[in-house]
């Protein structure tokens, strides 16, 4: 008898098979390692969260009420760098991802357990070099580092903060590296492709984006060192360089970065979405090539950054142009999951709710990015509040919901525990509002011209400055009930069995929690995805 | 699929190369060529870096599939160069206004 047969007999699951610390510290088990991510960039997620929340408070008043202008700068750069590579870059990819990929092809673990293991230590070395630069006086780049402000009029730990974002970088090429080999390699027999849950495809696209991405981010940083160092001409004009080579270097990167937070999410949803609309999905293909097009196209369009940065306009028409064409997959997907709704059996359990929240939210970050895409309007939009609503639009209305989806969606086959669903679904619709009330005044205030990363602003912009910062004090509430009862359910919630949503999918075939291997035996896959409807299931 | 077996010669044989194009790019570098100094330093660099990926880490003897990942590396490089090119190669095509032809001819080299 294999041991995951005896534990699946017994009740041993992967939480209760071993105890202490030093069975989490060295367990190369996947759902583990998942867990380790979820509570590491919970912590980054309340940092940089505080961050904005200082910041906010201090834009209350046109003079600023809180901070002096110099610290005002450093809380935007530790809320952006924190946000954007400890918890969003990580967020859906190694929580769930880890979680999950594993699972759902019906394999017992990733395809490198170890590598997998080592990506957390990477990730955790790169957070502690970026904390102890936030506790050593801060930097106030903003999260882009540009140059020259991170190199000849640099002020602050710019160095250790970007050495953090370097190291942290190879945690996400390793995680990127292993869901590609686990996806192309560990598959259950009959799983073919095209029966993979839509979640898989976007894992997979995502990841060909940060093998490919994350090491031009890395250069860029060894670049900047290699100037403030040994005076290599790379970005200095003085020196024979060119400061928007940088940007191009950065955004190379850090464009399609944005798709590494918003994939993840697209597949979430639609997990969700056809979970609780009990139907299949409408045009599987579409929704999974879309999925490709938009890893590849993501890497096409990074000029749009950079249309009064000095890049040469003819560029700009290119680079505007090629950014108009993402909205296609974009769009293909939402029209998909809209068609999907469409006579479904439609419930709006929490999870549900956070998949229609990003459904909309999404579409109105993705719609005002086609402002900013267009030549003309960027040139009035550029550095105003409306680039920072849209993508808040994007990365917390779409990718962050997304998030808390999927958290909501698979929270019982992690914990093998309920949440109160009421209390689930009022924070979603709590998150919502706040988030609403949050970032589209910042829409008016950037088409009013207000520019972005200024601690202070005329009187007549105050009304949407309180608007805007009461939102967040209700946002903040809005995160903070999940993390409540998400944890009293650890011990109190109801258990939850093996699917307490009726969903298909192979990880749903297996109790919760799973066991460490996760199937006593591996399974057959005899049916595509998401058939629902169907009345037997017909997974040996 | 089982590891492709490589004789030990194989490796010092190709070891040596990377000595000897080392050297190479160091005797060039002392060579005054122009622009061409950049251009034989990274042909050198490239035959450097297909020597380690085709026989150390045996992109030769590997599957389609692994090949695949390797050019679609270069793909994404040349994405790179091509779009960063695309504006650095198009910057003096916009006629500079009268008044600021000296200040923007600065960087319009």
């Amino acid at each position: 008898m294999s041991t995951t047969a005896v534990e699946a007999t017994t009740g041993v699951n992967y939480l209760n098979a071993k105890y202490g610390i030093r069975s989490w510290l060295f367990t190369t088990d996947h759902k583990r390692i998942a867990l380790l991510y979820l509570v590491s960039i919970t912590f980054f997620f309340l940092i940089g969260g505080a961050a904005a929340v200082l910041m906010r408070l201090h834009l209350i008043e046109p003079q600023g009420a809180l901070l002096e202008p110099a610290t005002y700068n450093k809380m935007f750069s530790m809320h952006g760098i924190i946000m954007v590579f400890f918890f969003l870059i990580p967020s859906i990819p190694a929580v769930m991802g880890n979680f999950l990929v594993p699972m759902m092809v019906g394999a017992r673990d990733l395809a490198f357990p170890r590598v997998n293991l080592l990506s957390w230590y990477i990730y955790i070395l790169g957070g502690l070099f970026t904390l102890y630069a936030i506790l050593a006086g801060g930097v106030d780049t903003g999260w882009t580092f540009y140059t020259p402000l991170s190199t000849t009029y640099a002020n602050g730990q710019v160095m250790a903060a970007a050495l953090g974002i370097f190291i942290t970088g190879f945690s996400s090429i390793l995680t990127g590296l292993n869901f590609v080999v686990t996806i192309h390699k560990m598959r259950a027999p009959g799983l073919t492709w095209f029966r993979l849950p839509l979640f898989i495809w976007a894992m997979y696209a995502t990841s060909i984006i940060q093998i490919l991405g994350t090491p031009v981010v890395a250069i860029a940083i060894v670049l900047v060192g290699l100037e403030r160092l040994l005076h290599v001409g790379i970005f200095d004009p003085a020196l024979g360089g060119d400061p928007i080579l940088f940007q191009h270097l950065f955004w190379f990167y850090s464009h399609p970065a944005v798709y590494i937070m918003i994939l993840p999410s697209m597949g979430v949803v639609s997990e969700l979405i056809t979970c609780f609309s009990k139907k299949r999905i409408f045009g599987y293909s579409f929704i999974a090539f879309s999925s490709v097009a938009i890893a590849v196209i993501s890497f096409l369009v990074w000029g749009h950054h950079m249309f009064v940065s000095g890049q040469s306009v003819y560029a700009g028409l290119v680079f505007s142009a090629l950014s108009f064409a993402v909205a296609i997959p974009s769009a293909i997907k939402v029209f998909n999951w809209t068609a999907t709704l469409y006579k479904g059996s439609v419930s709006y359990q929490a999870p549900m709710l956070y998949a229609l929240g990003f459904i909309g939210l999404f579409t109105m970050g993705g719609l005002t990015g086609l402002f900013l895409a267009s030549l003309a309007t960027d040139i009035h939009l550029h550095d105003t509040y409306f680039v920072i609503a849209h993508f808040h639009y994007i990365m917390v209305g779409g990718a962050l919901m997304g998030y808390l989806g999927g958290l909501h969606f698979w929270w019982p086959k992690m914990t093998g525990r309920l949440y109160p669903d009421g209390w689930a679904r009022f924070s979603a619709l709590v998150i919502f509002i706040g988030f609403n009330l949050t970032f589209f005044p910042q829409f008016m205030l950037g088409y009013l011209g207000m520019p972005r990363r200024y601690a202070v602003y005329p009187p007549e912009f105050q009304v949407l400055n309180v608007m805007s910062s009461a939102g967040a004090s209700i946002l903040g509430v809005g995160y903070l009930i999940p993390l409540v009862y998400f944890i009293w359910s650890m011990r109190y919630g109801p258990v939850a069995g093996p699917n307490p949503w009726g969903a298909k999918g192979l990880e749903w075939e297996t109790p919760s929690p799973p066991p460490t291997e996760n199937f006593e035996e591996l399974p057959i896959v005899e049916e595509e995805a998401y058939a629902y409807g169907v009345k037997e299931a017909r997974v040996v | 699929m089982s590891p492709h077996i490589i004789p030990k010669r194989t490796y010092f044989l190709i070891f040596a190369a990377l000595i000897g194009l080392t050297a190479l790019t160091t005797y060039a570098a002392t060579v005054d060529l122009g622009r061409l100094n950049t251009v034989i330093a990274l042909l050198i660099a490239a035959c450097k870096g297909s020597l380690v990926a085709l026989f150390f880490m045996h992109l030769r003897w590997s599957g389609r599939l692994t090949q695949i990942v390797a050019v679609a590396a270069l793909f994404w490089l040349a994405i790179l160069l091509a779009l960063t090119l695309s504006d650095y190669r198009t910057r003096r095509w916009t006629p500079a206004a009268e008044g600021w032809a000296t200040s923007s001819n600065q960087f319009n080299r």
